[in-house]
């Protein structure tokens, strides 16, 4: 797999486009595999990147992000600004204008009630929506009239795209889901498994983790678009399976997120029957260093502040440990073209980007050695491993169960235990590790353990709520029930008090230079040790036309421009 | 027992009768193939890591997916490590995990049948607990098991023997089921059978009973659930190491060479047929051993 | 005998009480959390409202009452409506997974054709090509087809499904492109046409299950064979001038089939519980996947009602299997 063939792919996908303008339905079938299932088809109710993707071919929101993370209208004219006069200078009110003349799949017109519902329905009580932070902090949506949207948010909201906007927060028709708000929600089978929507194509049969079975939607916006009659979603298996059915035996036309070693993807790739899609969001491979003591001995007060790390709370330990790795060979070994080397948390949207710890790409052993034996830790007992005032340099390494990821713990292991780090290995299975349940000793929040490995994100180009995360009173606890986004327990004032500016700043300039002194303090604090900036990889049959892959929003958002090649 | 024994014993000087055994055990040619393989094969992964010193874990990052040569005869894998020396280490642990886990769950299994197929008071109780353990689903339950246990067994064994002595536990008390109903089954009939209601009507107490005539006349079924067992409990190792309920992921074992490889088949076929062949041959061999020894121990076949 | 059907059956009604009861609290104990799959941009308190709506802030035994009723009483009920037309059940909370949202009932109905139509037939021919090999087997202990046999049922049941099933999808799919790799689960049957797609489909999973049963069997299947062989009842058979045919298949089969209707009887209730790694590995989409599919996702509602499904199976061809011993051999009586 290699940059070049994407590109191709793209240039090629650009040239065609002309003869996608046949006419609706004239393509036949499409066949798309996502290998984990999706259990409903409607994302309020699940917050499953699967669900919210395959719901995507049929909800749409007022305005989606596209591949270069820039956001375009959808459901809605324009996006308002502060600039154009949507967006009040105050932030606190946001106006949307739908374009005329949408109409429902069941042939209904598409009004601002609908879009007010969609709002109510996520946020009436007890019926746990899945993203209802979306929708925070706003107090009132009017609807002066049947295209217009007036949305009051209680505080200054510097971003006010969360509602409405991208695959996470479409709109719903009101006539359908009336009856199912609060708690009904989770009764309404019908309606969650066959939403009626404004998108590309209409649900025909939905089978729960299994298939979905779609055909093109009459009333679309665009009446030569979708091209394709009819599409299947079909789920189950693993990737190698999802990745085999497109790129070796061609009897599936898409595949989603194939995580899977790059010598295999390339092997499969080869064999020309399809090519592979990359495309990079915000998803950093990252290694959690814990500040806290997780020792069983301190019983209710393990890994809680009370007790800083006897070993990690040393800045030089932490330093070394990110210096002993070589992320370029962990890039190459585990991601291949989906993946860059990164020294930073927060690695795009490229004005967020910083250049300042940049050192990190280079591995050296060398160097982290000398650091060790210069703040006292020496290998006095001559066992390997170094230690200092009776405390060894012995850690325990946790991650969640995948291949990739048991892969990285090996060889950083070889490497930490070159410097002189003895590691003990340790993967919990996914459903424990990042479940949150306060029972379990093996979750990522509770992190009984010394260093800890998984990947995480943050939804559509805004990084305020992202680098929120390590702000103190995010740690988890037990008085928290161990919930919680600050993994590493970071607590210093200067750093709180950054994310207090941000949220009180507007210009994206100031913003961003925020963001970045953020992420800069906790690389070079090192209480994360970033790994690998992943993109995500998906597969397109090449008689598939027109797909632009797209990580900031649902990797379906254009499907209605999908065609076959002829 | 049979007239045909009392005469041999009575025409030579008397003789262990584990020696009859042998002599009986050694005549069976895929017996004693399969017991010479068998040997070979824990001679080499107990002893092969003393003549073949690279050590399985050591990361060599050039030799990365290199196929065989000299330095890696077998070849080395995705990170570059040896596969010999891993094949070396993940028989010791598949091979031991295999045969405790066997046991344990032959023991329990062949117990608890013959408890509830002799005695009717426990046949009830202990069926129903035996029903009980068969409808558990398999996965939380090992969950559950190595939340409560894993620490305690660890602080208790260290960190390997821990862990061993807790999926050998684990795969022992969630496969006893299928032996248990197999051997209740049988001592139901032999119960019944003249022999038995013979012994029984000259006052022989009941636990003798059990030893000296049933328990013999149960030994084949005996013997297909421990082959099956081992390969069930190699396997089912490997399941639980991937899960993360096992051992360390960088600890080799084949069940989980295996699985690792499984990918990789059309790249490098030769990572799936090593561990492949290993576990095949091994219960292979196993299953010939059982066949001899159940021949062995058959005084009707004995001396013909 | 009916007497003592009859007794089994009363006592397996607080048997399988008590084992819903194990089962639901061991599923409550297990470390999962439902919330496990929705990704990490979602927010805690977010998470926390998700848990409160799925009704997980209820204590145990309340949750667990709650499943009783829903599953002796309101389920039953929706049944007899679907059947009858009636509205018992109507406005009555259903068993709700937590994955879907959707009637736990609903996604098994829908599930139960694909798992039989692939499980089912894979251990029907397990069972077929078992028995006579077996018998073959011990009859002519030693034989070249004894030898073969036991190699190739070696193979099959210590080479796990996970890998004779992705060993068949390259050769016969990718390399032959004879069958297809993914099973389609919205495919009818119309005509021939569709029927022969269908028997496409269905070759490799049912060919690498039945493979692994049959290994099982045969093996058990000889074994007791071998036992009986040299039985004094058989000589006398012989010597009363019965032909080899009436001995090996009326006498010494009839008496060795205990083991084997016990290890059947355990592989039945497993047709319903499905195949996971074989459904998994060709997307078959039965109930195997379902189940583990909803144990990751820590579904507990449809971990509870597919376990308890499982285990009214259990103790129901536990008991066939007993009935079945008595019929066999007329001396096991349990009166």
């Amino acid at each position: 797999m290699n940059f070049k063939t994407v590109l191709m792919g793209a240039v090629a996908g650009i040239a065609m486009a002309p003869a996608a303008f046949a006419e609706r339905g004239a393509d036949g079938h499409v066949n798309i595999i996502y290998w984990q299932a999706p259990s409903t088809m409607n994302p309020y109710l699940s917050g499953g990147t699967k669900e919210l993707e395959v719901a995507s071919l049929v909800l749409e929101p007022l305005a989606r992000y596209d591949e270069t993370g820039a956001m375009v209208p959808f459901l809605a004219e324009s996006v308002p600004t502060v600039e154009n006069g949507g967006v009040s200078a105050d932030l606190k009110t946001i106006t949307w204008k739908l374009k005329e003349g949408l109409k429902w799949s069941d042939g209904s017109d598409l009004t601002s009630a609908d879009v007010k519902f969609s709002w109510e329905y996520c946020t009436s009580e007890g019926g746990g929506c899945a993203q209802s932070e979306k929708y925070n902090d706003v107090e009132s949506v009017e609807t002066p009239d049947d295209l217009t949207i007036v949305v009051h948010f209680a505080v200054a909201k510097p971003f006010p795209y969360g509602p409405f906007v991208g695959a996470q927060a479409p709109i719903i028709q009101k006539a359908q889901f009336a009856d199912c708000t609060g708690p009904a929600m989770a009764s309404c089978t019908d309606q969650n498994f066959a939403p009626i929507g404004t998108g590309p194509f209409v649900v025909d049969e939905f089978k729960t983790n299994d298939v979905v079975s779609m055909s093109a939607n009459p009333n679309y916006r665009d009446p030569m678009k979708p091209a394709f009659a009819t599409a299947t979603v079909k789920g189950g298996g693993d990737a190698a399976a999802a990745g085999r059915a497109v790129l070796e035996t061609g009897e599936f036309d898409y595949a989603w997120n194939l995580q899977l070693a790059p010598d295999v993807l390339a092997d499969m790739e080869s064999k020309g029957k399809g090519h592979l899609e990359v495309s990079f969001g915000t998803l950093v491979e990252r290694i959690m260093v814990n500040y806290t003591d997780p020792d069983p001995a301190l019983g209710e007060e393990r890994a809680t502040a009370a007790h800083p790390h006897p070993i990690l709370s040393d800045k030089a330990v932490r330093q070394a440990l990110s210096m002993a790795i070589d992320r370029e060979l962990l890039v190459e070994i585990g991601y291949g073209a989906a993946g860059k080397v990164t020294c930073n948390v927060l690695p795009a949207p490229a004005i967020y980007a910083s250049t300042a710890n940049d050192a990190c790409m280079t591995q050296d052993i060398e160097g982290a050695k000398a650091l060790l034996e210069s703040a006292g830790w020496v290998d006095s007992d001559g066992d390997g491993i170094r230690e200092k005032d009776g405390k060894k340099l012995a850690l325990l390494f946790q991650s969640s169960t995948n291949a990739v990821r048991q892969d990285f713990q090996a060889i950083i292991k070889q490497w930490w235990e070159e410097i002189g780090v003895q590691t003990e290995l340790r993967n919990i299975d996914s459903s424990v590790f990042f479940g949150g349940d306060a029972g379990s000793p093996d979750t990522f929040q509770k992190f009984f353990a010394d260093v800890e490995m998984y990947a995480n994100n943050f939804d559509g180009t805004d990084p305020e709520a992202y680098m929120a995360n390590w702000e103190c009173k995010q740690a988890p606890r037990p008085e928290t029930q161990w919930q919680g986004n600050n993994m590493p327990r970071y607590c210093t004032p200067e750093f709180d008090a950054l994310v207090a500016e941000m949220a009180k700043t507007g210009e994206l300039e100031k913003r961003a230079e925020l963001a970045k002194a953020m992420n800069d303090m906790l690389m070079q604090d090192y209480a994360i040790i970033p790994l690998v900036y992943r993109g995500r990889v998906s597969a397109a049959s090449n008689t598939l036309g027109g797909v632009i892959m797209n990580s900031w929003d649902s990797e379906l958002w254009n499907a209605a421009d999908w065609y076959r090649e002829k | 027992m049979t007239d045909a024994t009392a005469q041999t014993q009575a025409a030579r000087p008397p003789r262990n009768q584990w020696w009859d055994v042998w002599d009986q055990f050694k005549t069976h040619k895929g017996a004693m193939a399969g017991l010479i393989f068998f040997i070979f094969i824990i001679a080499a992964v107990y002893l092969g890591p003393y003549l073949w010193k690279i050590d399985p874990t050591y990361i060599d990052i050039r030799a990365r997916n290199k196929g065989p040569s000299l330095a890696h005869p077998f070849g080395a894998d995705q990170l570059g490590r040896d596969i010999l020396a891993r094949m070396l280490k993940g028989g010791q642990t598949s091979i031991s995990v295999g045969l405790t886990a066997m046991g344990l769950s032959l023991v329990l299994g062949t117990f608890v049948g013959v408890l509830a197929g002799y005695w009717k008071r426990l046949d009830g109780l202990l069926m129903r607990f035996t029903d009980l353990f068969l409808a558990l689903p398999l996965l939380p339950l090992l969950l559950v098991i190595i939340m409560l246990f894993r620490d305690p067994l660890r602080a208790m064994f260290g960190l390997e023997t821990g862990i061993f002595v807790l999926i050998v536990f684990v795969i022992g008390i969630t496969s006893w089921m299928q032996t248990a109903r197999i051997v209740r089954g049988d001592v139901l009939a032999l119960k019944e059978r003249e022999y038995v209601l013979a012994a029984r009507s000259i006052g022989t107490p009941s636990r003798r009973v059990v030893l000296r005539h049933i328990l013999p006349n149960i030994m084949s079924p005996i013997m297909v659930s421990a082959t099956l067992g081992i390969a069930n409990a190699i396997i089912t190792e490997s399941a639980l190491s991937f899960l993360g309920l096992g051992f360390p992921p960088d600890f080799p074992t084949w069940g989980r060479l295996l699985f690792d490889a499984k990918d990789m088949i059309q790249q490098y076929p030769e990572r799936v047929i090593w561990p492949g062949l290993a576990i095949s041959l091994t219960v292979l061999a196993v299953n010939y051993i059982g066949d001899g020894l159940r021949d062995a121990l058959d005084p009707r076949i004995r001396g013909r | 005998m009916l007497n003592y059907t009859i007794r089994r059956l009363l006592i397996s009604i607080p048997t399988l009480l008590f084992i819903s009861l194990v089962i639901f609290l061991l599923l409550d104990l297990a470390p999962g959390d439902p919330m496990s799959s929705i990704p990490l941009t979602v927010p805690p308190e977010v998470k926390e409202k998700m848990r409160e709506a799925l009704g997980l802030g209820e204590p145990v035994h309340i949750r667990f009452l709650n499943w009783l009723y829903q599953f002796f009483v309101v389920e039953p009920q929706v049944a007899w409506d679907h059947l009858f037309g009636t509205d018992f059940a109507e406005g009555k909370q259903r068993i709700i997974s937590f994955q879907s949202r959707s009637p736990v009932m609903t996604v098994v109905a829908e599930r139960m054709p694909q798992t039989l139509w692939v499980v089912g037939p894979s251990y029907v021919i397990g069972i077929l090509i078992a028995l006579p090999i077996g018998i073959i087997s011990a009859y002519k202990q030693y034989s070249w087809f004894d030898q073969i046999g036991t190699f190739i049922s070696m193979i099959g049941f210590s080479i796990p499904t996970f890998f004779s099933g992705v060993l068949l999808i390259v050769v016969f799919s990718v390399i032959l492109q004879w069958f297809p790799s993914i099973y389609d689960t919205t495919h009818t049957v119309t005509d021939w046409g569709s029927f022969w797609y269908q028997v496409k489909q269905m070759i490799m999973p049912v060919s690498v299950l039945a493979l692994y049963n049959a290994a099982q069997i045969s093996r058990f299947m000889r074994a007791s064979m071998l036992d009986n062989l040299n039985q004094d009842y058989v000589r006398t058979a012989r010597a009363k001038g019965m032909s080899e045919k009436v001995v090996v298949l009326s006498h010494v089969l009839r008496n060795s089939m205990i083991p084997v209707v016990t290890v059947i009887a355990l592989g039945v209730p497993t047709i319903f519980g499905g195949a996971i790694i074989t459904e998994q590995v060709f997307q078959v989409n039965g109930l195997g996947q379902m189940l583990i599919t909803a144990i990751y996702a820590s579904d507990a509602p449809m971990v509870q009602t597919l376990t308890f499904i499982f285990a009214v199976l259990i103790v129901l061809f536990n008991l066939i299997a007993d009935i079945l011993y008595g019929i066999l051999d007329p001396r096991i009586r349990y009166d």
